[in-house]
């Protein structure tokens, strides 16, 4: 019963709680000071875990295992690699924030939600991608909320909690009702009985509704939303940039596989409702990012909008949509985790957040200022950066399945993107600081920024320029959904 | 595989460009010397390539091809034709030029050239070449569309931190979201184009030597045609799209005013020729009129903006939509003659906006003043440009023995041939250009010496004359010479007529 297969299906995630075993071990004999190394210790604990699962836990064909309760494809791999590469990046930016960095909890939670993230990649039962949901809610509720001394943390903290109880109850509540109707929980036996119409459209319909306001709540789509701008704002920056990311395609790989897997038989339906979805998405975000002056605010309201484009590629629904969607992911995660890192390593020295706080950037630390300019690129999709490709592909996919229109609403919305990121910009490059002198302050980056930021930023012209092996691999990956 | 040229070609720029950002900053001169030395290797190259272009072969030449998301048949495919060739020896002299005239000098008084951050501006100007290089070169949609964007986006930083205070912030927003929606608009013409291509065809490539037998539908042609089109001839100043280029050349520094008119305008009716008229050119025939008409407009109405201008550099920037609105015209015209002018005017008018440009930011940089009547008697002061500015604005009227005589003129004749009302009301043009470049001529580089300025100013240094030189070199030859460029440019129109279906 427990078979090679089996072992290698979980693979990643008996590592990662194996680091987990490791800091609870290690940290209480550290002294104070050294306790920041305990980000060290996850992040080249993470690194080493995917080489190891890269090496020995590569999936074959597909398969479940562990009774029907994990699957075991390239779709769920490839999004593990990216959430342990997320999670290893986030706790090196994590080492150097003052409040944070020392406590060995933090670093214990983040593996803790990456555990869940790694399993709802992966799940093929929904009562196993509930306990995986929840696993990975609820260390990032306590992360969220983790400055306790600081009122906008412990706001944040308790908002993203009510409002994650709140969403998963009602997915809970979809998920019975899916139970009820097909007699099962297995995703991979839904779809046979759902198609069997044993199911009407609007019963189907309404489950899916349901389902996914959880999962659009994870995702930050429209109009499950409103808590990421305060929840960013208030949250550590690192645990911010790790929400804006890993969490967010950690939504994504649920919608893809619940969607693709479990309802193909009302597509036509979902299509549609999801396509409005999306460019509602796109547009509330863009609309709300506009007036903002706080840069994680901003962050927060583009990464809705960014929510927004992706769907396209499941609204498109055909296999370069699913590879799309993936890609974009892949994309989008290097990004914004630069982008939060960069707002991190900045506002630790300048102590500031606000978008007019960065005049000057340029000359107190120029190479800072280019790192955010790719991120900032990126996010607009601009060559050589990421953000570019895998804008095209999601348009791509989304006119090859003859949704011009949603494609004319996201190119829109780009433009109107291109002109927040670009005034940031402004700010970064043109604006001079009020008194001058100050300009000499450099911004020095320690060690954990350096190496984080600097394969950040390279990993964003990679996927930007040599962009064929990331594309082939999500394309294995979205192989695994039809 | 041949020696590749062209590869290296586009990415000088970019290695320069990375060389440059890994100087320390206080180290100025190395990094205008680092941008000088890959200028002239750029230049040297293109020079070659135009040299040794076969022009009794024709075709595209110095071909490369590497595989780069085979996937989705997306490939690295360099390749140049007579059309392309001379502009990739345009964008090699106005590099060249541009980084002489943005040389800069950290002791002296005069403001002229880069003074503040030269290292990050001449890195973003290499980035914007590199874009311009690979547009110029690709063969491969995706690729034309992935450097057409990385030429878009320095722009904005080049304007926005080394460009004129007083506008540079509003131009240069309004200039990156114009061609910006442009580019996207394009963009979703080229993807429908891929995905009938592919549907009609069975091979899903973005290689445009295979698209252009994808034998798109007229319906299908008639729909895509116009986005894909304007959305490129955005950035070529088309009317009424042209808003944002006169409002970015003034806000622009010198060099990037060079490049910007010189060279990306270019880019932008280059793309709209080969992605909108090449590929789809049955759309290009049914909807020439319209192109026609817009094109009619803006070099009357261009001129004549340009006529009222008291600013010497809005009256530059305005002359600019004026004449690239004649290589719009000579595209409308899908004839031969017309063709053959547009592919030589989109090389005349670079060369001679760059000199047009240079001479202004000269100017300003020592009288601190552009208002044409405030100035006077520059002649006395800087010879040596003025020479080059007469030279240039006798390009600009079309005078013969210079490139804008050899290049208008074909124009016209292919716009009479089409529609000969046309031509009589484009040929306005001509008188009012006369009107304001002589008008110019007297006012500036003439007359009395303002009293203000007596003294202060200083001539040009050695570095602007060479670029001066150079530039004018070129309008010369190609005006004493037509047989310089004409057969090369010839070549291409054959190209662009037998996709035509004979002309």
């Amino acid at each position: 019963m427990f078979t090679a297969t089996t072992f290698a299906s979980i693979l990643p995630e008996i590592l990662i709680l194996a680091i987990g075993m490791l800091v609870l071990i290690v940290e209480p004999f550290w002294k104070e000071e050294q306790r920041r190394n305990v980000g060290w210790l996850t992040a080249g604990g993470l690194l080493i875990s995917m080489i190891i699962s890269l090496l020995f836990g590569q999936p074959g064909a597909p398969t479940t295992t562990l009774g029907g309760m994990v699957r075991f494809d390239w779709l769920g791999f490839f999004f593990k690699m990216l959430f342990m590469f997320a999670g290893a990046a986030t706790a090196l930016l994590l080492m150097d924030n003052e409040k944070v960095g020392r406590r060995g909890e933090a670093y214990l939670l983040l593996l803790a939600s990456l555990l869940g993230m790694n399993l709802m990649a992966a799940s093929a039962d929904l009562v196993m991608l509930y306990l995986a949901i929840e696993t990975t809610s609820i260390p990032l509720y306590v992360l969220s909320g983790f400055m306790l001394a600081d009122e906008k943390s412990t706001e944040a903290g308790f908002k993203y909690l009510l409002f994650g109880a709140l969403t998963s109850a009602v997915m809970l509540y979809g998920f019975s009702l899916l139970f009820g109707f097909a007699g099962t929980t297995d995703i991979y036996q839904l779809a046979g009985m759902l198609r069997a119409g044993n199911l009407s459209l609007v019963a189907a319909l309404g489950v899916l509704a349901l389902i996914l306001v959880g999962v659009g709540f994870k995702a930050s789509i429209v109009p499950f939303h409103f808590w990421a701008p305060d929840v960013y704002e208030g949250a550590p920056t690192p645990v911010a940039g790790f929400l804006s990311t890993a969490s967010k395609a950690a939504g994504f790989a649920v919608l893809v596989r619940l969607f693709f897997v479990a309802f193909p038989a009302f597509a036509e339906s979902w299509t549609i409702a999801l396509a409005v979805l999306s460019a509602v998405t796109m547009t509330v975000g863009n609309l709300l990012t506009l007036p903002q002056t706080n840069i994680k605010r901003l962050l927060a309201y583009s990464s809705v909008a960014h929510a927004g484009y992706a769907m396209i590629g499941v609204v498109a629904f055909n296999q370069l949509g699913a590879a799309s969607v993936v890609f974009y992911l892949a994309a989008y995660i290097a990004t914004n985790l630069l982008a939060f890192g960069i707002v991190m390593a900045y506002s630790r020295i300048t102590g500031q957040e606000d978008i007019r706080d960065y005049a000057g950037m340029s000359r107190r630390n120029p190479i800072l200022a280019l790192m955010m300019l790719s991120a900032f690129l990126s996010l607009t999709g601009m060559p050589p950066f990421a953000g570019f490709v895998t804008k095209v592909a999601v348009f791509a996919a989304g006119i090859q399945a003859g949704y011009t229109w949603l494609v004319v609403v996201g190119i829109i919305n780009s433009v109107v993107g291109a002109y927040y990121y670009l005034n940031v910009m402004k700010f970064v490059y043109l604006y001079r600081m009020p008194n001058e002198d100050e300009e000499n302050h450099l911004v020095p980056l320690t060690r954990p920024y350096a190496i984080a930021l600097g394969i950040l930023t390279i990993g964003v012209i990679l996927i930007g320029t040599v962009f064929a092996p990331w594309f082939n691999w999500s394309d294995a990956a979205a192989l695994n959904l039809f | 595989m041949n020696f590749p040229v062209l590869s290296i070609i586009t990415f000088t720029p970019l290695v320069a460009a990375l060389l440059i950002l890994l100087l320390p900053a206080e180290r100025k001169n190395e990094a205008r010397a680092v941008a000088l030395a890959a200028a002239i290797f750029a230049l040297i190259l293109s020079i070659w390539v135009y040299f040794s272009y076969d022009q009794s072969a024709a075709g595209y030449q110095f071909i490369e091809k590497y595989n780069w998301l085979p996937m989705l048949g997306i490939s690295l495919y360099f390749g140049v034709d007579g059309i392309s060739t001379p502009l990739v020896l345009l964008t090699g002299v106005v590099m060249f030029t541009g980084v002489l005239i943005s040389w800069g000098d950290d002791n002296k008084h005069v403001m002229a050239g880069i003074q503040d951050r030269p290292r990050e501006f001449f890195a973003f100007l290499f980035i914007l070449a590199w874009g311009v290089f690979g547009v110029f070169v690709s063969l491969d949609l995706f690729m034309l569309f992935f450097f057409y964007e990385i030429a878009v986006f320095p722009m904005y930083l080049l304007i926005v931190i080394w460009g004129w205070a007083v506008t540079r912030e509003y131009a240069a927003m309004k200039l990156t979201l114009y061609l910006f929606i442009g580019s996207v608009i394009s963009l979703v013409g080229v993807i429908a184009m891929y995905w009938v291509a592919g549907q009609n065809t069975g091979v899903y490539t973005f290689d445009m030597l295979q698209m252009e037998n994808a034998g798109f539908s007229q319906a299908f042609q008639n729909i895509w045609y116009l986005p894909v089109f304007l959305g490129f001839a955005v950035l070529g100043g088309i009317w009424p799209f042209h808003n944002w280029s006169p409002d970015g050349h003034v806000a622009a520094p010198t060099a990037v005013s060079m490049f910007h008119a010189g060279v990306l305008m270019k880019l932008g009716a280059f793309a709209a020729l080969r992605v909108g008229i090449m590929l789809l050119p049955d759309g290009a025939k049914y909807w020439s009129w319209l192109i026609m008409l817009f094109a009619a407009v803006a070099v009357v109405y261009g001129a004549y903006i340009a006529f009222v201008q008291m600013d010497f550099k809005y009256m530059v920037g305005f002359s600019s939509v004026s004449h690239m609105g004649l290589v719009m015209l000579g595209f409308s015209t899908l004839n031969r003659e017309g063709l053959l002018g547009s592919g030589l005017q989109m090389f005349s008018h670079g060369v001679m906006t760059a000199l047009f440009f240079a001479v202004v930011g000269m100017i300003y940089d020592r009288a601190h003043t552009r208002q044409i009547p405030e100035l006077g008697g520059m002649s006395k002061i800087m010879p040596f440009a003025t020479v080059g500015f007469i030279i240039g604005g006798l390009v600009s009227m079309g005078m013969p023995l210079f490139s804008g005589f050899i290049a208008e003129f074909p124009i016209f004749l292919g716009v009479w041939g089409r529609q000969w009302l046309v031509a009589v009301i484009a040929s306005i043009s001509i008188i009012i250009t006369a009107g304001y470049i002589m008008r110019n001529i007297r006012q500036v580089f003439f007359g009395e010496v303002p009293e203000k300025f007596e003294g202060h100013l200083t001539d040009i240094t050695i570095l602007d004359k060479v670029a001066i030189t150079t530039l004018c070199l070129f309008m010369i030859i190609i005006g004493l010479f037509p047989g310089f460029m004409v057969p090369m440019v010839q070549t291409g129109v054959e190209n662009i007529l037998r996709l035509l279906g004979g002309a």
